[in-house]
């Protein structure tokens, strides 16, 4: 559909958001101060119809950033063959900007479970999924970028601290990596440690995107905080800190803002954006 | 110790079952409220896909009935596949399996035709034929001509009125449904499905000619279901609704 | 019903086709809407999406469930009985004749 190189090589260090299709016309309009989008990729693997149309016009306007989110690169299994196969088909037609997916498992045994779940950090696991980001990387024909998850517990089994992780995996594979600075905030605060410890010890250098969303707030059994990654709310002050902080060391990226539940009107969501453009603002180039 | 996924998946689905041993909180205790966020997530998003492509289900069963059924057919029949879109379709048959709603017998049909609403909102585009189409096929030809279809088009024959059960529960003071056999036909002009009644014979006919059938053919068909079958406000119907991409003699 | 009758019945039905799908064009035409389904028409019909979001509700235990009279096949019957007593909250299947 689009010529050989894509008609944006590169996502701005600029606000972009989740796309949803109930704000097509807002974007269309006036984006306000969003400078690209991102779509799930399995969204768009549909045959036709009014999703791929609105892509195909949105794509002519805005660099888009595809993330897919049923991958399982952290499966047991094989990865499948079908859903690689369906990846390729969409990077292969809307030749996006940039391509991510997490660091996580959601398929086993041919059930698909809808959400992203968590992995012990072990060589095993290292092994498993520098395999699988090799042969999607070897697939679609270009570089991914791999998502920190947010967690909600830890694995006895674990020997690899995350960044750690992260950065092996990248270091294997070439692959770049998506910083999502909200799992760091409830991940740091389900699992107790400092988030700017984190942001320390994570390979910045390999950082092509920013993810933040809303997160809630519940207790665990022991009436210990327990926070929940539900993509529902604005982005939290202290998360909005920990962005300032990491910015501070990363220099300018492209900052997405995830809402996915209780999606709303596009005022809202674009004022959210503005809050991160005025994070870039304060960053020297 | 190890977690493996066969492990973390079957206590997922299952909340009788004890969290895996091996998933800690940050203190080192064993992972309880921790392990059932993964549960929720699961259990909550599958419902909610659910609840998003059977609308009309939920209406007739009401919010608590669906979720107690659902709840049973995610943990029966998770996604084979992350293509979320096309979740749910063997929901038909399960409903019309399940033994405490045998007294309601159109609930299967009825989801399947929400099911055929979204296969055809994301079905291929296709080039319409022109009005015409019919127009330039010479009249004693016309017997032979056979019809090629948009992937958009879904026909479903049902024993239950499921086009006035759907309205009923999806359109702002719909009649109530009558009690009758409906034949109905789901069109995508543009990018929106379209449900159409259809005359008495609609579905033979249309599912004829789709799998191949001559006009002259597949109309005699109908007309041995309904002797005063609408044969003109059948085609009238395909034509307006973009249904016809070419016809061939 | 003669090979020659066959087809001026088809014929008179093309025509009969083509003047209804005329009239019911031009009442129906419309701007192409690359945005969502106006007021009125079918908006569900996308159907489920992706989500790479947890949620705070809680609710898995999903095993604990008995029918209840809810939703709107209570509101779907066959006519009452001449007595008023009303019929069972759900419709009967017709009979159909199928070609044989």
């Amino acid at each position: 559909m689009f010529d050989e190189t894509s008609r944006f090589p590169d996502l701005p260090n600029a606000p972009g958001v989740g796309y949803k299709p109930q704000h097509f016309q807002n974007i269309m309009d006036d984006a306000g101060v969003v400078g690209w989008l991102e779509i799930h990729a399995e969204n768009y693997m549909g045959a036709g119809g009014r999703p791929l149309a609105q892509l195909r016009h949105l794509a002519e306007r805005f660099p888009v950033s595809v993330h897919g989110v049923g991958l399982s690169i952290g499966g047991e299994g094989a990865l499948d063959a079908e859903h690689l196969k369906r990846l390729k088909h969409l990077v292969d037609w809307l030749n996006p900007t940039v391509f991510s997916e997490h660091l996580a498992w959601s398929s086993h045994e041919n059930a698909f479970l809808n959400d992203l779940l968590p992995l012990p950090y072990t060589n095993d696991t290292l092994t498993r999924v520098a395999d699988h980001i090799d042969q999607l990387q070897e697939v679609i024909g270009r570089q991914m970028m791999l998502e920190n998850p947010s967690s909600y517990l830890a694995f006895a089994e674990s020997t690899w601290a995350e960044p750690d992780f992260l950065r092996e995996v990248a270091r294997r594979t070439g692959c770049g990596l998506l910083l999502d600075v909200n799992n760091v905030f409830v991940s740091a605060t389900n699992l107790t440690y400092d988030p700017r410890d984190y942001i320390a010890a994570y390979p910045l250098d390999l950082v092509g995107e920013i993810h933040l969303g809303g997160h809630d707030e519940d207790t665990d059994d022991h009436g210990a905080p327990l926070l929940i990654d539900s993509h529902g709310k604005p982005v939290v002050d202290p998360v909005w800190a920990l962005l300032d902080h990491t910015l501070a060391l990363s220099g300018p990226r492209p900052i997405l803002i995830e809402w996915d539940n209780d999606v709303p009107d596009w005022p809202e969501l674009e004022s959210e954006a503005a809050r991160a453009a005025a994070a870039l603002a304060k960053v020297p180039a | 110790m190890t977690v493996t996924q066969t492990e973390f998946r079957t206590a997922l689905l299952d909340g009788a079952q004890p969290t895996p041993e091996g998933l800690r909180n940050a203190d080192g205790r064993a992972a309880g409220r921790r392990f059932d966020v993964y549960r929720n997530n699961v259990a909550v998003s599958l419902t909610e896909a659910l609840e998003t492509g059977f609308p009309v289900i939920r209406k007739l069963l009401g919010e608590e009935n669906f979720k107690g059924i659902t709840g049973i057919y995610l943990r029966q029949s998770p996604p084979e596949s992350p293509v979320m879109m096309y979740y749910g379709a063997s929901f038909p048959d399960f409903l019309r399996g399940f033994e405490p709603l045998k007294h309601i017998g159109y609930l299967g049909d009825v989801a399947a035709l929400e099911m055929a609403l979204r296969r055809s909102y994301h079905a291929a585009d296709a080039e319409a034929a022109g009005g015409d189409v019919l127009a330039r096929v010479p009249p004693e030809q016309l017997e032979q001509v056979r019809l090629q279809f948009a992937p958009s088009v879904e026909v479903l024959s049902s024993p239950w009125p499921i086009h006035d059960i759907w309205r009923f529960n999806m359109v702002d003071g719909a009649d109530k449904p009558r009690a009758e056999a409906q034949d109905v036909l789901v069109t995508r002009p543009e990018f929106d499905p379209e449900l159409h009644l259809m005359p008495t014979g609609g579905g033979a006919f249309v599912t004829a000619l789709m799998a191949g059938a001559p006009l002259g053919q597949a109309a005699a068909q109908a007309t041995t279901i309904a002797p005063d079958f609408d044969l003109g406000g059948c085609l009238a119907l395909l034509l307006t609704g973009h249904a016809i991409t070419t016809a061939t003699t | 019903m003669s090979d020659r009758m066959k087809a001026v019945t088809m014929a008179s039905a093309v025509a009969a086709a083509l003047m209804m799908q005329t009239s019911a064009a031009e009442a129906a035409k419309k701007e192409k809407c690359f945005g969502v389904a106006k007021a009125g028409q079918n908006g569900c019909a996308a159907g489920p999406g992706t989500t790479c979001a947890g949620t705070s509700t809680v609710d898995y235990q999903g095993n604990a469930w008995a029918l209840v009279d809810e939703g709107t096949c209570l509101e779907i019957a066959l006519p009452d009985m001449a007595d008023g007593t009303p019929r069972e909250p759900a419709l009967e299947a017709m009979d159909r004749d199928l070609p044989s």
